[in-house]
């Protein structure tokens, strides 16, 4: 049992080394794909950014809904419902924005990008790349990866403003809590550090996210099951570390 | 190019092992220069691995692999891509990219690689495919193309940097009669009009007496029969025998290894 115990926690070290090795590579290729090969990155930000932009926009505006209902039904209680805004703003700005958009962005794109990866390895493709003597980590990985760190904090920020327009639906048109209290109050509570932790948080995400599904469909089984364990899996390691780091990083912001 | 010998490429005592299975035990393979050399054996005899240890994609446990006087061990990360330019791989199912179309597919190499106008990239890639016959399908997506198509496509992407050695890896295998009897045809074309050599892994025994010029058959992770297709048919080797005949039992065994049937029907083999 122990040594069961022992062998799986060196299995784990081992493929947390690669895992940083691999974030590495990823990043010594970086330079020459944003320079000499923008367009690639691009297409990656269109496939990954682009076309989680509704699935984002609606979540975004139901969940800023919520804070706007929550708020207004528990800060009434102490006669506060003016500082729903707030609420909302803090909320949206430090965790859920950043915290949901990339759960969403991983469930999303992060699959997409395991799975076409792990497909191509599957049916040979990056094989082919290989002996075309055109290294897939520059032409597949570097500009998937680059694409969902981009990605990330720019459908943070969507998220947020329309979770922002959600509250204010909900809190002002909805409810009927004064215009002016709504983004006075917002505006008196946010902080410029408020929004750089949003910032913070995302861009992690991003990197984190994008590493992950990355990763796994390089290192997928290249079988039709290697293929959909690698797509689950890089959700739930996603959610997982996405949650710890959350704490991490708030633990030392505040 | 080294024109002084008529071997292009040289494998020698070669041994490797992928887990615990050792596939290859002293390899002796020599392949000329422009002639079509067809790689055959059952399956599982590691026909596909010795072409990644050619083109090292794997790396051997021991002995050497010298292509066109080049130590393929030797090369680093960038020497390898340059020696891999050399190369035009076909692979099995033809691993076309599947988010480009097919002239996209053929024109990669060349976009990756060169710095070409496109009106002469279109130009090379549209003659590629007039050689397989597919320049009409220039405009179709891989998935839309039928296997025989695919390859066939596969074939002119792994043509378009002129290579200097084509390896085929299966390049039969799920083709009706028409497609397969197309794709023999321009392997043979392609071999004498580029003057170029091949490499063609395979056991579909008719097809290969129709188009190699030499053939090795690999057993046991050694040559157990070398030479022209003729030859091979009229050998007295057994395992040879089988395998050109296709015959269920021989060396190669019907029957994977299993405990006594008898006694496991019994059910003592779980005591």
């Amino acid at each position: 049992m122990f040594r069961e115990l022992y062998y799986t926690f060196v299995e784990f070290l081992r493929t947390f080394g690669a895992l940083q090795l691999f974030f590495l590579r990823l990043l010594s290729h970086s330079p020459y794909i944003i320079v000499r090969r923008f367009g690639l990155v691009v297409h990656q930000v269109h496939n990954a950014g682009a076309l989680s932009l509704v699935i984002i926009m609606v979540c975004g505006l139901f969940v800023g809904g919520v804070l706007g209902l929550q708020g207004y039904s528990n800060l009434s209680k102490f006669n506060a419902e003016d500082a729903v805004g707030a609420v909302a703003a803090l909320g949206l700005i430090k965790e859920l924005g950043p915290v949901i958009t990339a759960l969403l962005f991983s469930g999303r794109a992060g699959t997409a990008l395991a799975s076409e990866i792990g497909l191509m390895k599957a049916t040979d493709q990056l094989s082919a790349m290989e002996m075309m003597a055109i290294s897939p980590m520059q032409r597949v990985l570097v500009p998937r990866f680059l694409g969902g760190v981009i990605s990330m904090p720019l459908l943070a920020a969507v998220f947020t403003v329309v979770g922002l327009f959600g509250a204010h639906l909900v809190g002002v048109t909805l409810l009927g809590v004064d215009a002016g209290a709504f983004w006075a109050q917002m505006q008196n509570a946010v902080e410029p550090g408020d929004v750089y932790e949003g910032i913070i948080k995302s861009t992690v995400f991003g990197v984190v996210a994008s590493l992950l599904a990355v990763w796994e469909g390089y290192n997928a089984i290249p079988t039709a099951e290697g293929v959909g364990r690698a797509t689950t899996r890089t959700v739930v390691i996603t959610a997982i570390s996405i949650l710890i780091l959350d704490f991490m990083i708030t633990a030392i912001s505040i | 190019m080294n024109d002084a010998t008529d071997n292009l490429i040289e494998i020698r005592d070669l041994d490797y092992t992928r887990g615990r299975r050792q596939i290859f035990r002293g390899l002796n393979i020599t392949i000329k220069r422009g002639q079509i050399t067809a790689i055959m054996g059952p399956s599982g005899t590691g026909k596909t691995t010795l072409l990644s240890l050619i083109t090292r994609q794997l790396r051997p446990d021991r002995g050497s692999i010298v292509v066109d006087g080049i130590d393929v061990s030797a090369l680093n990360q960038k020497e390898l891509y340059r020696f891999r330019r050399r190369f035009g791989m076909l692979f099995q199912n033809g691993a076309l990219l599947t988010d480009l179309s097919v002239f996209e597919n053929v024109a990669f190499p060349l976009r990756e690689h060169t710095k070409l106008p496109n009106r002469l990239i279109r130009h090379i890639v549209l003659t590629k495919l007039h050689a397989v016959g597919l320049r009409g399908a220039a405009d179709m997506m891989p998935s839309e193309l039928s296997g025989g198509m695919a390859r066939r496509i596969a074939l002119a992407r792994a043509m378009v940097m002129d290579p200097d050695i084509l390896i085929y890896d299966e390049p039969f295998v799920g083709l009706d009669p028409i497609s397969m009897g197309v794709i023999v045809r321009l392997v043979r074309q392609m071999n004498d009009a580029l003057g170029i050599s091949s490499i063609l892994v395979s056991h579909d025994v008719q097809e290969i007496a129709a188009v190699a010029d030499c053939s090795y058959l690999i057993a046991d992770g050694k040559v157990a029969a070398s030479g022209s297709p003729d030859e091979l048919s009229n050998t007295s080797s057994e395992v040879v025998k089988q395998f050109m005949h296709g015959m269920a039992d021989g060396p190669v065994a019907f029957h994977y290894a299993a405990p006594n049937y008898a006694e496991q029907l019994l059910g003592r083999d779980v005591e």
